[in-house]
């Protein structure tokens, strides 16, 4: 089997987060860049999957300079080999042309599985691993809770608001993962030090046939008008329980109309 | 008026309440005309979307659709900014609905804005990023515009009109029913609403001790017919299930009124419900930076003070 899967480094998960004034675009220098939580369960599912059918595990990302880490740190989980698609002209790309890069990336090198992580911490769109499938014209199954492979037959479970669907498709498949799939495994020593030695194959927007003008935030399909930082909220009243603080908020919830 | 194309959220033939905030903030663009997917839809359920100002309600009543997820709705989509011309299209944000929005996104050529709290009439959009501590206006500058809105951000008000059903056919390609839907898993619930619809939640974090502890976190849940949310440290260690999880890494609430008993609000957890209309915070730590977003707050232990709450509130209905 010759699985990818698509990583993102996104600001640590626990540190504030901000636009830029002039940009508009998440300001991505202010917090240390990190692995996206859930694309670690998609490196998880890829490298179940080739331990126990045997294959490779290729990891990609679209990203500035120093994404290559968190391909590193994708790589020291015990893939393969990476992906980078960097670019100067990728800044302020939006998830129509993010699709795009992807997909240019992904296509004729006959993966079996491409594999996402539901969302990322920062933009929380969802939307990505629709789009890779809608431009590859590849089966989509996605917010998956658990995934099986028998022979070229892909069997797994999608998340939905009132339980899960089971579904079916044929190898390829575009595949996103929720949390519960399973538990991802810490980087090794020896898989840290293995990763350094991994290939990683560096492509620009030229590389990939893509025209330069179809990316950035120059081709973005969407603007900001402007944003703000909500406004600081007006200071409540904190009480001390000295026996009677369940009855305390009792009233106020009287008073606010909500009993 | 331009119409306004509105992808209805159902589950079989429930109508998911979003349905109606959707096609409430239709009326504000233009004419809603709402598209049903999906076999086995009764005519008296589709006249009721008129109830909130439908005036057209299309269904595509076929299996081709049903049983097979996202790829079809996003053709039918689709072809109707093509064939119809929307001011707008509005989809819920939900998994199907961000999907086959974005899917549709890249066959019309349309941008799409995801997680909207509100659409001006002009189709400026308001989203709160970054957990609700950033207000964004943005508008798509490229085809018709692709909303999706988020649940509980504009409330439903019924507008009565009477909505013309039509059926109309679809041709979905091979390339659409790559998927199928060979089961529908109904998890039983239980009474509780919804999470992300809910209008009150109850959450319980750390300070809840462990699972047993969540006991008085559901009473009070139950007493207030609100969900039950988790903080990620009390999901993380296994007292809670995931799904229940709110913050950056789980679930977004908004609800009317959110209260958080042993949850010290880091920005994991507050990027999650910081847009809550009111916030009472139960918590000993009287440090806790939780209490920064709280109307109301009571320092103290919460397995004294939550139990006289669930007691009072009991009292008083």
């Amino acid at each position: 089997m010759k699985i990818a899967v698509c990583v993102k480094q996104v600001p640590d998960t626990w540190a504030e987060k901000k636009l830029k004034a002039d940009t508009s675009t998440l300001d991505r220098e202010s917090a240390d860049g990190v692995l996206n939580e859930l694309d670690e369960y998609a490196v998880e599912l890829a490298l179940q999957l080739v331990e126990a059918n045997s294959g490779e595990v290729v990891i990609v990302t679209m990203g500035p300079e120093r994404a290559a880490e968190t391909l590193r740190k994708a790589i020291s989980m015990g893939a393969d080999a990476g992906i980078h698609v960097v670019d100067a002209g990728l800044g302020g790309s939006d998830a129509i042309a993010t699709s795009a890069v992807l997909a240019k990336a992904l296509e004729g090198r006959d993966f079996d599985l491409i594999v996402f992580g539901s969302e990322s911490t920062d933009a929380r769109m969802s939307v990505i691993p629709a789009m890779v499938s809608e431009r590859l014209g590849l089966a989509q199954v996605t917010f998956a809770q658990k995934v099986e492979v028998e022979g070229d037959t892909l069997t797994a479970e999608r998340v939905t608001d009132y339980g899960f669907d089971t579904l079916t498709a044929t190898l390829p498949v575009v595949v996103s993962v929720v949390e519960k799939i399973n538990e991802p495994r810490y980087p090794s020593f020896k898989g840290i030090m293995a990763a350094k030695k991994k290939p990683v194959e560096t492509l620009s927007v030229a590389d990939l046939n893509l025209d330069a003008a179809a990316v950035g935030a120059g081709a973005a399909w969407s603007e900001v008008a402007d944003f703000a930082a909500r406004p600081p909220k007006a200071a409540g009243v904190v009480v001390t329980d000295e026996g009677a603080g369940g009855t305390s908020i009792a009233d106020y919830l009287t008073t606010s109309k909500f009993i | 008026m331009s119409d306004v194309l509105v992808l209805a959220e159902h589950h079989g033939t429930e109508v998911r309440k979003v349905t109606f905030e959707l096609i409430t903030a239709a009326r504000d663009l233009g004419t809603p005309v709402v598209l049903w997917l999906g076999s086995g839809c009764d005519d008296s359920t589709l006249a009721s979307l008129g109830n909130f100002g439908a005036t057209k309600v299309l269904v595509v009543d076929s299996a081709e659709v049903s049983d097979h997820p996202v790829a079809p709705g996003a053709e039918i989509l689709a072809s109707l900014i093509g064939t119809m011309q929307p001011a707008a299209v509005l989809v819920a944000s939900s998994a199907d609905g961000k999907e086959i929005g974005a899917r549709a996104a890249i066959k019309s050529n349309c941008g799409i804005i995801t997680d909207a709290v509100a659409i001006a009439p002009d189709l400026t959009v308001t989203q709160n990023v970054f957990g609700g501590s950033t207000i964004v206006h943005s508008k798509v500058n490229h085809g018709t515009p692709i909303i999706t809105l988020r649940p509980n951000s504009v409330s439903a008000v019924p507008e009565s009109v009477t909505a013309v059903i039509e059926h109309i056919s679809s041709d979905i390609s091979d390339g659409a029913q790559l998927v199928s839907i060979v089961n529908r898993n109904v998890v039983e619930k239980g009474a509780r609403p919804e999470l992300a619809e809910a209008d009150v939640v109850v959450s319980g974090g750390r300070g809840v001790g462990g699972a047993e502890g969540f006991g008085v976190i559901e009473a009070l849940a139950d007493s207030l017919n609100a969900a039950v949310g988790a903080s990620r440290a009390a999901t993380d260690a296994g007292w809670y299930p995931h799904q229940y999880q709110v913050g950056q890494t789980g679930k977004t609430v908004s609800p009317s009124l959110y209260i958080a008993n042993g949850i010290s609000g880091a920005i994991q957890h507050r990027a999650g419900m910081q847009t809550s209309k009111v916030v009472i915070v139960v918590n000993k730590d009287p440090e806790a930076p939780i209490f920064e977003l709280a109307d109301y707050g009571v320092v103290g232990d919460l397995f004294a003070v939550v139990p006289q709450l669930t007691e009072e509130i009991t009292q008083r209905k």
